[in-house]
């Protein structure tokens, strides 16, 4: 018992961003929970994203600094009256400075279930590039 | 029956100035922290956070699971209840991944909402989209307004 009480998630509040330069687009921004991990080859990163589209998001790297964006559909249809309201959806945000240099030819992006996966092979020097993002 | 009598006796309890001194300072202390947080959302406290929407025929009840797989989620619905629970697991890497950040979470969550009103327990659908749970639960016939025509 007291294995799976310590198990069990606790709530956290979506942490909210003041956003990074000046808002055209009125709306909240998330930041979204993130793992990164290294091997010997590569770094991943894997973040929480509900509500995510794959065309909804975009993945930037430039001067080693990884951005990752995404808008999100509003999911209400119109004629809904809100009961109850435990979370706010928005967009989100969050960059990554990296400290290792990437093989920008061979990024690899999937989008599953919300949760986007992210593996950035190691090699040498970075010229600007954007990544499509896929699914399957 | 004596004994009755004597015990039903209310009790007077003469409030002691420093009683009372404690009292009107619990009600400060009341009045001062909901001042402080006027907007605050009421958050239950147990995951999956919801939102919880009323359209004309359905209610809407969304949340937020990424990285949960529909087959890890148990959705049970009753007259005026729905439960949803499950478990997110997060898939362990490889022996030499060195961690930088985590910031995910894995486990269990289990959570009771309570509806409106009566529901067609037949008419449930929930479906998961891109980490997004959504429930569509049809209210009862015998809930919905009739139209009633005036001759």
């Amino acid at each position: 018992m007291a294995d799976t009480q310590s198990n069990e998630l606790k709530v956290r509040e979506k942490q909210e961003v003041t956003s990074p330069a000046e808002q055209t687009k009125p709306g909240l921004i998330f930041t979204p929970a993130v793992d990164i991990f290294e091997t010997e080859k590569e770094i991943t990163l894997l973040a929480d994203m509900p509500g995510v589209k794959a065309d909804d998001l975009t993945i930037d790297i430039r001067d080693n600094t990884l951005t990752l964006s995404a808008d999100i559909a509003p999911v209400d249809g119109t004629d809904e009256v809100d009961i109850l309201v435990e979370y706010e959806s928005g967009r989100y945000y969050r960059q990554f400075t990296l400290g290792e240099l990437i093989n920008q030819e061979n990024i690899d992006a999937k989008l599953n279930d919300g949760v986007l996966r992210l593996s950035l092979p190691k090699v040498e020097k970075a010229t600007p590039k954007k990544i499509t993002v896929k699914t399957d | 029956m004596i004994y009755r009598r004597f015990f039903n006796v209310p009790t007077w309890r003469f409030r002691s100035p420093v009683e009372e001194l404690h009292r009107l300072r619990q009600q400060m202390e009341q009045m001062l922290e909901s001042a402080a947080a006027p907007h605050q959302r009421e958050v239950a406290g147990v995951l999956p956070l919801i939102n919880l929407t009323e359209g004309k025929d359905h209610y809407y009840v969304r949340a937020e699971l990424p990285g949960v797989k529909g087959d890890e989620l148990d959705i049970q619905v009753t007259a005026n209840n729905l439960a949803i629970s499950g478990e997110r697991k997060i898939a362990a890497e490889d022996e030499g991944a060195r961690y930088h950040r985590r910031e995910r979470e894995a486990g269990t969550f289990s959570r009771m909402i309570g509806l409106p009103d009566e529901v067609d327990t037949d008419k449930v659908e929930a479906k998961l989209e891109n980490g997004i749970l959504t429930v569509v639960i049809s209210k009862a016939e015998i809930t919905k307004p009739k139209q009633i025509t005036v001759k």
